[in-house]
């Protein structure tokens, strides 16, 4: 190019709207004298238009009911991450009181049958446990890979492991509903399950020792 | 909109999985948007949105909430865009990624409802080229214009998006416009 470049950095200047007052007049008064750079400019702005012009386009249909589908079941994840944050040394007290008390995995993986805590009043038809209506269930029920149908009254918590629960309208529970459904909620259950005892007997110490 | 988003980011903190919902409807087109005009390809850039919108979940407690949430999301989506393209191998990028295969499809789809006037033909032809002519710059000089210019965000909310300093993105800014204007000078 045959003008100093000072023109071009002050078209860029111009198109940031990032320019002074002085040096904008220079540029107008150089543009109307020199058609080399007057299309140089026009170039620009074409350019630019022709970037603006295109359409706007919007995310394709069920974007973000995919999302949706395809964020990680993190709550847990993150529960058990600030909790280890909070108590380290409970963490890894009850780590090793996890690894100790005989690996869970394998705990896990040889619990692959239907099982459920035994208590009176509950009906069981293959592979479902009935808690049937008009009747109380006292005590906790654990259900494993298995499915519980309540429509009477549960007085206590039910923990459904590796299964699915099903509530009828008219069904009580007066503790704790939780289902585990995953490796990982299955160990932390476990944590959660030491960490209390271990929590509970801390605390009695320190009720006795006063 | 920012306050809107902020209150569902609080949900979303307490771990309320919807409010996340919320947030990515109000976003959605415009993180879309920004990974097609990257990418010049609409397969790509859902991919790339989709990706971008669960790493900011993942990473929500990262996320500082005195910041702009758009900033952050547009980061998150310029930087996988921008892995993206570095991650093709140049001859695949020139034969099969030309954008040319995206019109079409977009073309007929429309061509099946309506039939289409000449001059929305020629607009979508002309559409084409510019995306086209987007794709050739280099990443650095992309992200840049495609930030000013499609999603007409600030040279300041630039600086910070990138994390460059301002005289970085102006530099870049000007350099992109200066190619585009060669590559487009013509049409
Ligand atoms: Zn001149």
């Amino acid at each position: 190019m045959s003008c100093s470049e000072k023109y071009v950095d002050y078209m860029h200047d111009f198109l940031d709207e990032d320019i002074t007052e002085e040096h904008e007049q220079e540029l107008r008064e150089h543009l109307h004298s020199c058609s080399a750079c007057e299309e140089h400019f026009r170039e620009l702005k074409k350019a630019i238009a022709f970037v603006q012009s295109t359409a706007h386009i919007k995310a394709p249909d069920n974007f973000t009911a995919k999302i949706m589908d395809n964020l990680p079941k993190e709550k847990r994840k993150v529960e058990l991450k600030r909790w280890f944050k909070n108590h380290p040394f409970l963490a890894a007290a009850s780590l090793f009181l996890v690894l100790m008390a005989g690996s869970i995995l394998s705990t896990w993986n040889q619990e692959q049958q239907f099982s459920v805590s035994k208590q009176p009043n509950l009906v069981v038809e293959n592979d479902t446990v009935i808690v049937p209506e008009g009747e109380v269930v006292k005590g906790d029920i654990v259900v494993r890979n298995g499915k519980i149908k309540i429509e009477g009254e549960v007085q206590g918590d039910v923990t459904v492991i590796n299964g699915e629960k099903y509530m009828a309208s008219a069904a009580r529970v007066t503790g704790e509903i939780s289902e585990v459904n995953e490796i990982f909620e299955w160990i932390w259950y476990h944590i959660k399950e030491t960490t209390e005892n271990t929590v509970n007997l801390i605390e009695d110490k320190e009720q006795s020792l006063k | 909109m920012e306050t809107i988003v902020k209150s569902r980011i609080a949900q979303v903190l307490k771990g309320d999985q919807n409010a996340y919902g919320e947030v990515v409807e109000l976003y959605k087109d415009k993180v879309f948007q920004l990974c097609y005009r990257m990418l010049g390809n609409r397969h790509e850039a859902e991919d790339i949105a989709q990706e971008a919108f669960i790493r900011a979940y993942v990473n929500i407690q990262s996320f500082n909430l005195n910041k702009k949430f758009s900033s952050w999301i547009y980061r998150i989506a310029t930087n996988l865009c921008i892995d993206r393209i570095r991650k093709k191998k140049p001859d695949y990028f020139l034969d099969a990624e030309v954008p040319g295969t995206e019109g079409l499809t977009m073309y007929s789809q429309i061509a099946s409802d309506t039939a289409l006037p000449e001059d929305e033909l020629e607009s979508l032809e002309l559409q084409e080229t510019v995306q086209k002519e987007i794709s050739k710059l280099p990443d650095k000089y992309r992200s840049v214009i495609v930030l000013k210019y499609i999603e007409e965000l600030s040279l300041n909310e630039i600086s910070e998006i990138l994390d460059l300093p301002l005289g970085t993105v102006k530099t870049r800014i000007h350099r992109g416009r200066e190619a585009l204007r060669q590559q487009l000078r013509n049409v």
